[in-house]
């Protein structure tokens, strides 16, 4: 669905219960999975976002799931391989250390399009980084991370809402491209509370309804769920079978939001948390007579670059803002391709930009005294983070 | 006129893309003799694994998952967890189950997941061209042995049976050799009651069967079948490891 400049929710059309609940940002996923018809869910213990399973592990049981604590992450994406080719609706999740581990499982859940929805808690790496909120596995989650050509529609939402109901989405999402689907959150969404309302319950689907899934043959014909192909010809023809299947979600998947973009000069750019100390900033500058709007990719795979069309007559300027040392800021100048200036600002490790330092380098990009990209590593080495 | 031998129901009629001479098409062939006497066919999943039965799907006719190297008993356990009432095997090489996949196979029979495994230990990675395996035999050239495996260096070979056989997970162990037909007979007995416990739901199930790969181990197909009697056996010797009685879990 494409968003338009002032469509906040993505559920539009979705009846949402009256019922408002104050939930953990883990727990709420975990939840709304279930409520999506989720029944199988395989685990690894990882902070933060250790709530999941163990609401997970409580919960599924009731509902006639299966919650399985696997030996790593390793076993579990295998596992989410193993149930969402046999027609379950899976959910995984874990935070970046574990994620990194799941990447040869998710090259192979795309070459064989088996459908289920990976949550991603992000936080501080590389390596065992630390356990503080982070975004530095973007470009992990948007270009690749295992091997092969292959992508994943990836969702970067910016509240405990969205989370939910994009947890519905993601599902119907995954088994629409038989590819799996990945909630980017942080371990900021995950730890935090927020009042939430859950969209009524879609029920599982029965794994033998799916002609594709191995159930057993019945008496048919065999089917058969595998990612080797070794004649290069048919290889080939495999994969761009696949791009096809990746265009198409460029053209009906992508979503955005735009806040104060009706008369905005300058632009933020930030997705997830990060939005939300964005939307605090833009509100200070607008205070101080600086016109600034805020673009909000809600899908980093595929990536709106359509919201950029939109402004770049009139845009002066962008600012992408991240947890990271500057990743997502590349799609932003792909997206531009060099009709307006980009400025970057990020911190990482768990240190999270605060609307005043984004006011700071708004101010800056104003006045012109914006470091360009290259000198922006230069400053930042010299001590200026904050 | 009464048929008293033909191909198995469940046995695709194609050339396989096996060497001469090696025995996993003699293990295919008694996996589906006991998946057409056990009236399964239609029920059953596979899991192929990576290694020379990576295709093992052209010629078992059921439907099948291919999965990454190692890791055939994670997704045995997704596919299970998911159609408990479905049976679900793997069928895995040495390098696949020994090496990298030791910690899927481990615990799959940890949680007494209630799959069943064939395991080929041909004491080397066929596919890949001829290198060390865990469980290949100490002073035995391999590629990347080039001076016979060295204990010092390389350490022993690796019993899976017995080893799994101390979990209490683990329904039913049996490791058989695949050398002559009094053996095989004996391997086919040990596969059916292995997917017997499964149907049972007892827990997990492993067989091991000594295999040949005169390819890599670079001699003819009858001496392969005489070096895996008196070499590979006394290292790895034949019986059941477990056998676990009374009512399912
Ligand atoms: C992650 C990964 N590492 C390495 C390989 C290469 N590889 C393919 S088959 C194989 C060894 C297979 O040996 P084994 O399991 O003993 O089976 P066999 O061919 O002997 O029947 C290896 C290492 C791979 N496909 N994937
Ligand atoms: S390489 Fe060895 S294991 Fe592989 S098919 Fe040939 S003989 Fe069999
Ligand atoms: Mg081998």
């Amino acid at each position: 669905m494409k968003m338009s400049a002032t469509n906040h929710s993505v559920n539009s059309g979705v009846k949402i219960l009256a019922e408002v609940v104050l939930m953990k940002g883990n727990e709420a996923v975990a939840e709304a999975a279930i409520r999506a018809g989720c029944r199988y869910f395989f685990g690894y213990p990882i902070t933060p976002q250790n709530e999941i399973p163990e609401y997970m592990a409580r919960r599924l049981p009731e509902v006639g799931g299966v919650y399985v604590q696997a030996e790593s992450e390793v076993a579990a994406i295998n596992m989410v391989y193993g149930a969402g080719g046999a027609g379950g609706r899976v959910l995984i999740s874990s935070s970046s250390p574990g994620i990194s581990l799941m990447q040869e499982g998710i090259s192979y859940l795309c070459g064989s399009e088996i459908p289920c929805v990976i949550v991603n808690m992000m936080r501080g790496g590389p390596g065992l980084g630390g356990i503080q909120p982070s975004q530095s596995d973007y470009f992990q989650a948007t270009k690749g991370g295992g091997h092969g050509d292959y992508r994943l529609i990836v969702y970067g939402p910016s509240s405990i809402q969205e989370m939910v109901d994009i947890m519905f989405r993601a599902f119907a999402v995954a088994e629409k491209y038989r590819n799996p689907v990945m909630i980017l959150g942080d371990g900021m969404l995950g730890q935090m509370m927020e009042p939430v309302s859950f969209p009524d319950e879609t029920p599982p689907p029965d794994p033998r309804s799916k002609p594709w899934a191995t159930t057993g043959n019945r008496g048919g014909k065999s089917r058969l769920l595998s990612s080797i192909i070794l004649d290069p010809e048919g290889l080939d023809a495999h994969n761009w079978r696949l791009q096809e299947k990746y265009r198409r979600a460029e053209k009906e998947e992508v979503m955005w939001d735009m806040e104060k973009a009706d008369d905005a000069e300058w632009f933020l750019v930030a997705y997830g948390t990060m939005a939300r100390v964005c939307r605090a900033a833009m509100t200070m500058a607008r205070s101080e007579g600086i016109k600034v709007g805020l673009i909000r990719p809600i899908t980093l795979w595929p990536f709106p670059k359509q919201a950029f069309e939109a402004v770049l007559p009139r845009a002066k300027g962008f600012l992408c803002v991240e947890m990271s040392t500057g990743q997502m800021v590349e799609d932003v100048r792909l997206s531009v391709e060099g009709r307006a200036p980009v400025y970057f600002y990020g911190r990482t490790g768990g240190a999270v930009p605060v609307p005043k330092g984004v006011l700071k380098r708004i101010r800056d990009m104003v006045s012109g005294k914006t470091p360009s990209i290259t000198d922006y590593y230069d400053r930042v080495a010299g001590g200026e983070r904050k | 006129m009464k048929a008293v031998y033909e191909r198995p129901r469940v046995l695709k009629d194609v050339a396989t893309h096996y060497c001469p001479g090696c025995t996993h098409g003699i293990a295919h062939r008694i996996l589906a003799e006991v998946i057409d006497e056990l009236g399964i066919q239609g029920n059953t999943v596979g899991v192929a694994s990576v290694g020379c039965s990576v295709f093992a799907y052209n010629y078992i006719d059921v439907d099948f998952q291919q999965a990454a190297h190692g890791r055939a008993p994670a997704v045995a356990t997704g596919i299970k967890r998911v159609v408990p009432d479905t049976i679900v095997f793997t069928y895995q090489g040495d390098g696949d189950l020994a090496s990298i996949g030791a910690a899927e196979v481990l615990h799959a029979a940890v949680r007494g997941e209630n799959i069943t495994v064939i395991f080929i230990n041909n004491a080397i990675y066929g596919m890949t061209g001829g290198q060390m395996a865990p469980t290949t035999l100490e002073g035995m050239r391999t590629t990347t042995t080039p001076l016979g495996r060295q204990p010092a260096i390389q350490g022993y070979p690796l019993r899976v049976s017995e080893l799994l056989a101390t979990v209490d997970g683990a329904a039913y162990i049996a490791r058989c050799s695949l050398h002559n037909a009094a053996n095989i007979a004996k391997a086919k007995a040990s596969i059916k009651k292995a997917f017997e416990t499964q149907i049972q739901k007892k827990g997990f199930s492993l067989v091991e069967l000594l295999s040949s790969c005169p390819t890599n181990w670079g001699v003819p197909p009858l001496e392969a079948l005489k070096w895996i009697e008196e070499k590979m056996i006394p290292v790895f010797p034949l019986g059941e490891f477990k056998v676990k009685e009374g009512d399912a879990r």
